[in-house]
């Protein structure tokens, strides 16, 4: 299991300092950096002088690994347009994404699973039809458009909701949380649905697909013939053997929220680190958006990690294997 | 003689199909005496597993029994409410089924299921439940089962599973275990094991068994009584030896010569021509007329209705004009 666990580790620096290597090539492809910063009337001595400053004259993988090593230490420079360490900004941005990302999450997964073991159980009801109906409109419409109707219904026609960004904040040392404040939590919901809705339908019908499957296996067929509840069965049995693609889902789309919560923050102008991004995209802002790459990939893999240290945790079958092949 | 552990009486049951009802038990009628071996022999499709799935209530749409009755003990269990059926499952009826490897949760410890099990029908405490468990899987024949008990099914071969799910079977004492095909995917060496404890436990706890199964030499071993099922219909029932050695209908007679003898000469083995219909496509009068070399034309014209001959009964228009002393 540590063997295990260590060669994939292993793996996860690997695909890291791919990643660096392009988030560092960013940097050259986009120009010379240094003017980005002078300004017009710089003399050429000048210049010389700070392209010695930020080591640019050094050879390319000397400046690599020298970037490569700050990274790995969260420093990613400074910001052309603010001036400011990327990853002060990036830290102050982070609660509110992570926030954000993770009731998107708890949101697809809860109302997800529910509604998928509902319509797997009682196929033929008109809830469980309407269930799939409606998961066909989450699947097929874009994030932009949803969040937009959200706005108008809730915020714009009703009036119950705010239209846009995070409501009051609490500092919980340098963590910033709206989860404590009425107008925090209120803010929080149309931007959930709208980051959570694909998942949540995905994960949805997947549970749906699995459950049914699941409910024809021979196990299930002995378990009501040993007379346990029905409860027992659905939700202790048949459920649990649905959860291995569910996490594999759930865990792949919880990097995919995180990275592409760039649409919905900025339909709702929700002050994380997609906004940043997006202002760092029209500002050519390099340190920001080298820095954002590696901050998802650096999600992607770690989830990568943990789903696969999941299942084993579910499946007992996969325990032995892994064990053995370690 | 006592009231038997089991009575079915004139069972139908159809499945609801695109292009009609099919009839796949069509009038089936037989008793199991307490702690008797029923043997259920016949080819594929002729209605065994769905008779054994009828009586433990496990006949799921778009099948149902559409008439008859079945009681347990006197109680009659086909019309009770589902939750009431679920009670009487597993703690008076148990059942095995054919593979062990597909039969046990992949993801729960055996114990766990076996203690889920006891304490689903039994009053009992975490502890006794699981002492209970290590007492079962011990009479069952797995070694260690103190150790065993913490394992997961993957674990544990294809004789030992089935050792398991027998364990489970009998976890809150039943009075009629219903067996459907229990060795059939087990190798031939551990099939002789898996029979000879069912025999054993049945005799043990005076459980009453159901042994459905396509093999004449298992029903041979174990079974006191044996019915001989086709098209739905039963055959021909009776004491096993009679059955065996005196089979009364064409189709046992076909199905006793289809076994092979050690001391079997060079003979070729008997086949029975053609094979069983469809059910859809059932023959007016016996479904065993145009496989029958017996056939005449009342076969083809009336459905036969099971006739008492000495300890036998036989389903068959051969003996209709035969008075009973003389058949045998």
């Amino acid at each position: 299991m540590l063997a295990f666990t260590l060669r994939r580790a292993v793996q996860a620096i690997g695909v890291m300092f791919a990643v660096g290597i392009i988030a560092f090539s960013m940097f050259r492809f986009a120009g010379d950096p240094v003017n980005q910063i002078v300004s017009i009337d710089t003399s050429a001595a000048e210049r010389l002088a700070d392209d010695r400053a930020l080591g640019l004259d050094d050879p390319v993988p000397v400046q690599f690994m020298r970037y490569f090593a700050d990274a790995a230490q969260f420093k990613f420079g400074v910001s052309y347009q603010f001036r400011q360490p990327v990853s002060t900004l990036l830290s102050e941005r982070m609660p509110a994404t992570l926030e954000l990302a993770i009731c998107a999450t708890v949101f697809a997964m809860v109302f997800g699973i529910l509604m998928g073991v509902y319509s797997a159980l009682k196929r033929d009801t008109v809830l469980a039809k309407l269930f799939q109906a409606v998961s066909l409109i989450g699947i097929s419409l874009p994030t932009f458009l949803i969040g937009i109707l959200l706005i108008y219904l809730f915020a714009v026609t009703l009036g119950w909701l705010p239209s846009f960004g995070r409501g009051e904040v609490v500092k919980l040392g340098w963590w910033t949380t709206g989860l404590l404040t009425v107008s925090g939590l209120k803010a929080l919901i149309m931007p959930s649905i709208t980051l959570g809705l694909f998942q949540m339908t995905l994960i949805m019908r997947l549970v749906r697909a699995e459950m049914l499957e699941v409910l024809r296996t021979d196990y299930i067929r002995f378990a009501r013939a040993r007379g346990l509840t029905t409860r027992a069965i659905h939700f202790g049995h048949a459920l649990k053997n649905t959860l291995i693609p569910v996490i594999t889902v759930a865990g792949l789309q919880f990097g995919s929220v995180i990275a592409f919560s760039i649409i919905t923050e900025t339909v709702f102008q929700w002050p994380g680190m997609g906004l940043l991004f997006v202002q760092a995209v029209q500002n050519v802002d390099i340190p920001i958006m080298a820095a954002y790459l590696l901050m998802v990939s650096l999600i992607f893999v770690t989830i990568n990690l943990v789903v696969d240290i999941l299942y084993t945790v579910v499946d007992p079958r996969l325990r032995s294997t892994v064990g053995r092949a370690a | 003689m006592t009231e038997p552990i089991l009575s079915v009486r004139d069972l139908h049951v159809e499945f609801a199909s695109r292009r009609g009802t099919l009839r796949a038990i069509d009038g089936v009628s037989f008793d199991i005496a307490k702690g008797e071996v029923l043997g259920v022999v016949g080819e594929s499709g002729a209605g065994k597993s769905v008779t054994g799935l009828a009586v433990i209530g496990l006949i799921d749409p778009p099948g149902r029994i559409a008439g008859g009755e079945i009681r347990l003990a006197g109680l009659r269990i086909d019309n009770l409410p589902p939750e009431e059926m679920r009670r009487i499952r597993g703690k008076r009826i148990g059942m095995i089924f054919q593979d062990p490897l597909t039969s046990l949760n992949p993801l729960y410890r055996v114990g766990d299921q076996i203690v889920e099990t006891i304490r689903t029908h039994l009053n009992l405490s975490e502890t006794a439940a699981r002492r209970r468990a290590i007492d079962l899987l011990a009479e069952v024949g797995i070694p260690a089962p103190e150790k065993r008990i913490d394992g997961y099914p993957h674990e544990f071969s294809g004789g030992m599973r089935q050792r398991v799910v027998i364990a489970l079977a009998i976890c809150a004492e039943p009075e009629l275990i219903i067996a459907d095909e229990p060795t059939t995917a087990l190798d031939v060496s551990v099939q002789a094991q898996i029979i000879s404890l069912i025999k054993r436990l049945g005799r043990d706890h005076g459980t009453a068994v159901m042994l459905v199964t396509h093999d004449m030499g298992v029903i041979a071993e174990t079974s006191d009584r044996v019915a001989v099922m086709y098209a739905g219909r039963v055959a021909e029932i009776g004491p096993v030896q009679d059955v065996v050695r005196t089979p009364l209908h064409p189709y046992a007679k076909g199905l006793m010569g289809a076994i092979p003898t050690l001391a079997g000469e060079d003979k070729r083995l008997v086949q029975i021509p053609g094979s069983m219909p469809r059910l859809s496509a059932i023959p007016p009068g016996c479904s065993f007329n145009p496989r029958c070399a017996f056939a005449f034309d009342r076969c083809r014209a009336e459905r036969p209705e099971p006739q008492p001959r000495g300890a036998q009964s036989v389903a068959c228009h051969l003996y209709d004009d035969v008075p009973a002393e003389s058949a045998a």
